[in-house]
């Protein structure tokens, strides 16, 4: 015990003694950086220092790894000011987060920082100044995003801000709603604004005060080595909060639905059926409460209670009316064994891939689910396995396939492509708290999975990684991303934490390929600070990323040997009036001239039709749109449209069979 | 380089200051546009209009807390004295993997815990008078839930073969029940698990030690065959 003790003391002392020597963290004010001092490093390489990054194991034998030689490898550091890179997107703006959801102050050495820390019980006169800045961080990081008309929803651990983005290079904060509970995903329908909660601070009333302290226990109590007495809270609040925003800038809390697990993320599913609700599926994963704080709830293996909050999913039935009637309706079992009726059927996490290297995962519990109720179904991805939900009847959805991989770690999220017939899931491998795009991790680990969709059966097809070596200080893996809506192509645009922003291709499914990326370097450059683009969404023809620790990113795309601007600008002609990425619409382009020119250049690009082909259809719908669609132009479209139908039938692949259809399409009818 | 950054910072602060001035007189006019800072009141009730000045606030760092994740590192560093048998002991392929894993991850744990620890300028091991406080005597051996006994361990380090990959495995699965048991304590404590931090933690800790507990209960009852499925 002694031994241990003066280990511990000698650990902190030179923690304390190395962190005056870092760079600081924030580079508001940056100050010069001096190396650690000979006596500093010396005593760091006997003891070791918590805060140095993991040193990276080696490649495993036959995996490739990610690229050091990408400009995204080597950027400077820096919160504000780290070295850029970008191709084929420019970034238009950081709208950093207000001040409302930060500590106080950028500067650790401004008062309001030693209150703060005062506050937290934190004897700041311990702390080394650059971690003043690191010890809340999470508290206050940015999470998902959701769009309404020209409103973005900024989820947050603390509350939502809600920003104005009619301008989107000019984007303005409207409100910020100080809400606290983590991790804050959004979702928004009409006037109703959903939030999930799930940690143990999270109050029914939004108090940011969370619950104090019970009273040091009596000596009479410590003699009897008395268990803490269980902490029932009636004012905590734990799973989907609605407000109601008809008056953007002074949204009112109208329902609270109280979940055993809380949620860690909701999905917001509209039954194309049922006008008069919507239902939240909610994917708890974090403990159950007791039974004394909600009833009901139990968190026991289901051999020993079979109806522990474990292995299921929460739906909520929000009646638009009356939105304060909002409830639980149902308990899904989507993990059951249709066979044995086992409601823990789908327990293979764990069993297969990465000996030594990881942390196995439970499917007790889905961690993100998307659904796509054009085509009745929902893609699952539950810690340690993907699913495929029937949705048809969203009250009772039934589980009709469930994969695994021998390369996934943590199941995270998943999108489908627009015509539903394949699904990218992510690996959130080391819950994006870790450095996981370093030069020796596998491109196969912390990856996107893309599988084929047919007859409710997925098949797997490819991985993507973003390509680039990131350093060991950057969190980077997989995490949310949505389609762009370029006709004739399938394009998600994504975020991986400090990996930035990638944008890749996936027509062909077993070729996935990176067309656009943005990259910042490290916060820091040697200790890992929790940041990067948490969500990176296309809404109307911008991307916004929601950076955890900066604030809000606004990009758009610029054309580049992999898109041209036809493709973006069919891409922008699509118009969604609300947008929440895990309630998957289905886009429909126009049969407009803009979106005939993107499939013209895709056809160009892929060499499907011959040059003076192209060239002659170039011709047509230029004299088309420069006559204003003169009686005779149109007469010239239309005359080239069946000679497309016949090549369609001989197109070498079904992506250019597909896209000269939909250009004869268009030519026989085309828009205004 | 960064003697240039800092002038311009001074001189982008400056003229912040200069252009502050007039328009936060602007701004106490009412300007529509200012952003507002909201509190939502419990359901039903009114929200609040905060200053604009608001900054954010946390709930305070409870003792329970820094106790859990002093705790949790004595805890985990039986778990890696455990695996540091196995290959002196099995030739099990399996409980190698296994082990290797646990110990990796608890290893990993370890590290962020002493992070945590260190950030908030706390020790890294409980002090005397806490364990005072659980009814040790002193410089008595402080066992935390699930933890083995040195009689315990010590039988699983006379142990070999077959005999040692039964007291492993039960003996790990009570190591890692003891874990969860830390974690409902956590959560069962009047304002503890508030830090974001901590509550990802030790949420990611029960999820894993669960699985692994499924994984090694498995291995029991097919008394730990050679190969995977």
């Amino acid at each position: 015990m002694n031994r241990v003790s003066s280990i511990a003391f000698r650990v902190a002392i030179t923690t304390i003694f190395l962190f005056f020597g870092l760079s600081r963290i924030q580079a508001q004010a940056p100050a010069p950086s001096p190396s650690p001092s000979p006596g500093a490093k010396a005593a760091a390489d006997e003891e070791e220092n918590p805060f140095a990054p993991e040193p990276a194991p080696a490649l495993p034998p036959g995996m490739t790894g990610s690229n050091v030689d990408d400009p995204r490898a080597k950027l400077s550091p820096g919160l504000y000011d780290a070295g850029e890179a970008a191709m084929g997107m420019k970034h238009l703006e950081l709208v950093k987060k207000p001040a409302a959801f930060q500590l106080g102050s950028d500067n650790p050495d401004d008062p309001k920082v030693e209150k703060m820390l005062g506050m937290l019980g934190v004897p700041s006169a311990k702390i080394p100044k650059p971690l003043h800045l690191v010890l809340a961080q999470l508290a206050f990081a940015n999470s998902d995003l959701a769009f309404q008309g020209n409103y973005l929803f900024q989820g947050n651990f603390y509350g939502v801000n809600i920003y104005d983005i009619a301008k989107p290079a000019n984007t303005s904060l409207v409100t910020s709603l100080v809400c606290p509970g983590g991790q804050g995903d959004v979702s928004v329908y009409k006037n109703l604004l959903f939030m999930s909660v799930e940690m143990p601070n999270g109050r029914l009333d939004c108090g940011t005060q969370g619950f104090p302290p019970g009273p040091p226990p009596t000596p009479e109590e410590q003699k009897e080595k008395k268990r803490p007495v269980p902490a029932a809270q009636k004012d905590r609040f734990r799973g989907v909060r609605i407000f109601d925003i008809s008056d953007i800038r002074n949204p009112r809390q109208v329902a609270a639905v109280q979940t055993c697990r809380g949620s860690h993320t909701h999905t917001l599913v509209v039954d194309p059926n049922d006008k008069n609700n919507v239902y939240i599926y909610v994917s708890g994963t974090s403990f159950v409460r007791q039974t004394e704080e909600l009833a009901g709830c139990s968190g026991e293996q289901p051999d020993k209670d079979p109806d522990t909050a474990l292995f299921r999913i929460d739906v909520i039935k929000v009646p638009l009316a009356a939105p304060q009637d909002a409830k639980i309706v149902s308990n899904p079992r989507v993990f059951m064994n249709a066979r044995t009726g086992a409601i823990n059927g789908l327990n293979n996490g764990g069993t297969h891939g990465k000996p030594g290297s990881e942390k196995p995962k439970d499917t007790n519990q889905c961690h993100d689910i998307t659904v796509y109720s054009a085509i009745g179904l929902a893609a699952g991805a539950c810690s340690g396995n993907g699913i495929l939900l029937d949705i048809k009847d969203p009250v009772h959805p039934k589980r009709v396939d469930a994969v695994n991989d021998p390369n996934y770690s943590y199941w995270h999220s998943a999108s489908f492509s627009n015509d539903g017939t394949k699904v990218v899931f992510t690996d959130e491998w080391g819950g994006g708290l870790g450095a996981r795009c370093r030069p020796s991790d596998p491109n196969k680990w912390g990856a996107d999975a893309i599988f084929g969709l047919k007859d409710d059966k997925l098949t797997f097809d490819s991985y993507y990684k973003m390509p680039a070596a990131q350093s060991d200080t950057e969190n980077c893996v997989a995490h949310n991303g949505s389609l762009i809506p370029v006709p004739g192509r399938d394009i998600e645009v994504q975020a991986w934490y400090q990996g930035g922003v990638s944008v890749m291709d996936f027509t062909d499914p077993q070729h996935p390929f990176e067309i656009a990326y943005f990259d910042r370097g490290p916060i820091d450059p040697k200790m890992l600070v929790l940041g990067g683009d948490w969500s990176a969404y296309w809404y109307n023809g911008h991307i916004y990323g929601s950076e955890i620790a900066r604030g809000l990113d606004v990009f758009e795309l610029t054309p580049s040997q992999f898109l041209t601007q036809n493709e973006i600008d069919a891409a922008r002609a699509v118009h969604f009036n609300e947008l929440n990425v895990q309630d998957q619409q289905r886009v429909e382009w126009p049969a407009t001239l803009t979106v005939a020119k993107a499939y013209v250049d895709q056809l160009s690009r892929s060499q499907a039709l011959p040059e003076d082909k192209i060239a002659s259809l170039t011709d047509a719908i230029r004299n088309a749109e420069s006559s204003h669609m003169s009686k005779k132009s149109l007469a010239k479209l239309k005359h080239l449209s069946p000679s497309l139908n016949k090549e369609a039938e001989a197109a070498k692949s079904p992506a250019d069979s597909k896209r000269l259809r939909a250009l004869a399409g268009i030519l026989e009818h085309p828009a205004a | 380089m960064l003697r240039s950054s800092f002038y311009l910072s001074a001189i982008i602060f400056a003229c912040g200051l200069l252009l502050a001035a007039p328009l936060s007189v602007g701004a106490q006019q009412s300007d529509a546009a200012a952003p507002v800072v909201i509190q939502p009141g419990a359901p039903g009730h009114p929200s609040r209009k905060l200053p604009s000045s608001t900054t954010a606030n946390l709930p305070p760092l409870s003792q329970a807390e820094v106790e859990f994740m002093q705790g949790m590192i004595m805890h985990h560093a039986q778990a890696v004295e455990m695996t540091a048998l196995i290959s002196s002991h099995t030739e099990n392929k399996n409980l190698r993997t296994l082990s290797a894993r646990i110990s990796r991850s608890q290893q990993d744990e370890i590290k962020f815990m002493k992070r945590w620890l260190a950030a908030r300028g706390e020790p890294l091991s409980l002090p005397m008078a806490a364990m005072e406080g659980m009814g040790m005597p002193h410089h008595a051996a402080v066992l935390m839930p699930g933890m083995l006994t040195p009689e315990q361990m010590e039988a699983l380090r006379e142990a070999q073969g077959a005999e040692f990959e039964h007291l492993f495995l039960t003996g790990m699965i009570q190591h890692h029940n003891g874990a969860l048991t830390m974690v409902k304590d956590l959560f069962d404590t009047a304002g503890a698990g508030q830090d974001a931090e901590l509550f990802d933690f030790a949420t990611d800790a029960d999820n894993t030690q669960r699985a692994e507990i499924r994984i090694m209960q498995s291995m029991l009852e097919k008394t730990i065959p050679e190969e995977k499925q």
